[in-house]
């Protein structure tokens, strides 16, 4: 029986041992991520760091010009005390330009730009550093699709996706990821004092306890009713995790022959490793 | 009479049988040395687990050259592997040969092929439709692969057939993270081979893969289980290892002797009892 509170030795060497050996298989040794300042990331970086050695991995920071400086000290802590490769690259330069063409975009717009424009430097850091880049969405965003399609979604490798947010906390601090970072909310970091649990309307606490009975347990409405659980939550997580489908899928192909990739040709990625 | 087994805890590479075998080689190398008399390998031992559409590339024929080649290094030691094995008239078969002397001793094809969860295996392989015990110089065996062992009437049969030693090859994916210091399926497993081993007065010789495949561990933790219950040897968890376990016969005929279960068990009423359940599912 799986729980929320999780063996974190036993979770640190699962994931550390996974980003080790699938990096490795590929011929490659490095790893390389974008770090955020934020937890998820920080936790990628020691876990990479534990698994690859420091030296084999790069952490960019990319910071936009409406991002609280307090991100980039954090990631610079973060980095330092793992002592992986750190390096910034401002993505206001790129964005900007765009945005002059389109005025008028909002927020979301702007976000997804970001976080894309993210995605492409690093696979661009990719090939410069021959290192696999690595994923850092948890579990509770990806299921609620709290997170940019081939944008902060993108990446070769993913170590904390099967990791709801209350288990990124408890992870982070087995491994001794710097105490302002494991405190602070987080923040997409998208304008000015935004959180995560403001723009979503509930906690990461609460949504896990229920994602976690929903998903892993497969409780029907009723268990989950007589645990307490309100029924507009209930129906609106539910929602979010049904509609923000498309973004864990690989797009669909239309079928016409009778070996289309991914349904009738299916192979593992680790084919021949 | 005592043997030494060896447990080769082995990360295959996935669809490479060449590299698989090279690696095969070694460990039966490794085992011969350290005077072992038989060695067991993992289920799929030559070809990775989740091969998918890559089971018929991958499946090998009774007397192909690799067979022969595994069959030939049992001259110094038995093994006992798992592969994808293909039939002439093209079904493939998740089994586990045991060899010895230069010779097939016995063929077991996986009956119960998971699909649920994170398997898939029935829609890529053919179910096996028997369990038979057979003759070894070490005594009367059983083989299981993996999920076989989860179905009760699996070890029974082998111990029916006078087995007193089961093999299980196994691909385990390591899942179910708790606040345990094991993962819901290293758990899961150690309670069923003690068990199962108690139940029948067998041991039960286990043996699981490590390493990770799209991202899903094998958690290791091959074991050997003598007749009362009691782990004799087991492997590291999540690590290639490669672990050495004496089975006594004195121990067998021991418990044996202590708790006769197998003895008095009643065959006749268990088929007349299941003949009859049958028959009434037959008019139902």
């Amino acid at each position: 029986m799986s729980c929320l509170s999780v063996n974190t030795k036993l979770l640190r060497k699962i994931l550390v041992n996974f980003v080790r050996e699938e990096i490795c298989k590929t011929g490659l040794k490095k790893g390389i991520l974008g770090l955020s300042g934020g937890i998820d990331s920080a936790l990628v970086v020691f876990l990479a760091a534990e698994a690859l050695g420091a030296e084999n991995v790069h952490a960019i920071c990319m910071p936009y010009k409406t991002s609280n400086p307090e991100s980039e000290a954090h990631a610079r802590l973060v980095a330092d005390a793992c002592g992986v490769n750190f390096s910034v690259v401002p993505i206001t330069p790129m964005v900007d330009p765009y945005f002059e063409m389109f005025p008028d975009a909002d927020n979301m717009r702007r976000g997804n730009k970001m976080a894309r424009e993210r995605m492409t430097i690093l696979f661009d850091h990719s090939a410069l550093h021959s290192a696999l880049v690595l994923g850092t969405s948890n579990k509770t965003e990806l299921l609620l699709g709290y997170g940019t399609l081939f944008g902060d979604m993108a990446s070769a490798l993913n170590p904390i996706g099967d990791l709801y947010k209350s288990q990124v906390w408890q992870l982070s601090e087995e491994m001794e990821i710097p105490r302002e970072v494991i405190d602070k909310k987080p923040s997409a970091d998208l304008w000015a004092g935004q959180t995560d649990e403001q723009e979503l309307g509930f906690t990461y606490r609460e949504v896990d306890e229920l994602m976690y009975r929903m998903i892993d347990l497969r409780m029907t409405d009723e268990e989950l009713l007589a645990e307490n659980f309100n029924a507009e939550f209930i129906a609106k997580i539910r929602h979010k995790i049904m509609s923000s489908h498309f973004k864990r899928r690989l797009p669909i192909i239309a079928k016409v022959s009778n070996r289309t990739i991914d349904r009738d040709f299916r192979y593992s990625r680790d084919w021949g490793k | 009479m005592d043997f030494k087994v060896a447990l080769a805890q082995i990360k295959p590479k996935l669809g490479c049988t060449a590299d698989n075998l090279a690696l095969i080689e070694e460990k039966v190398s490794a085992a011969v040395k350290e005077k072992a008399d038989m060695i067991v390998f993992p289920e799929l031992a030559l070809t990775g687990y989740f091969l998918k559409d890559l089971v018929p590339d991958v499946a090998l024929s009774l007397d192909s050259p690799e067979i022969a080649r595994l069959t030939a290094l049992s001259g110094d030691i038995a093994i006992a592997i798992g592969f994808v094995e293909a039939t002439s008239d093209y079904r493939f078969f998740n089994s586990a040969i045991f060899l010895d002397k230069g010779e097939i001793v016995h063929v077991h094809r996986k009956v119960y092929l998971p699909t649920y969860g994170l398997f898939d295996e029935q829609r890529y392989m053919a179910q096996g439709d028997r369990f038979r015990a057979f003759d070894t110089r070490f005594g009367r065996f059983g083989m299981v692969i993996c999920e076989d062992l989860w179905h009760l009437s699996a070890p029974y049969i082998l111990a029916m057939d006078r087995a007193s030693t089961i093999i299980c090859l196994s691909s385990s994916p390591g899942r179910g993270l708790s606040d345990d210091e094991r993962l819901g399926s290293t758990i899961a497993w150690q309670r069923l081979t003690s068990t199962t081993a108690t139940f029948l007065n067998a041991r039960i010789i286990y043996c699981n893969r490590v390493g990770y495949e799209d991202g899903i561990n094998f958690w290791g933790g091959s074991e050997a289980i003598a007749p009362c219950g009691r782990s004799i040897a087991r492997a590291k968890l999540m690590e290639e290892d490669l672990v050495f376990a004496t089975l006594s016969e004195g121990e067998l005929r021991r418990e044996r002797i202590l708790s006769p279960l197998m003895r008095d068990e009643n065959l006749h009423l268990t088929i007349r009892e299941l003949q009859h359940i049958e028959d009434k599912r037959l008019i139902s």
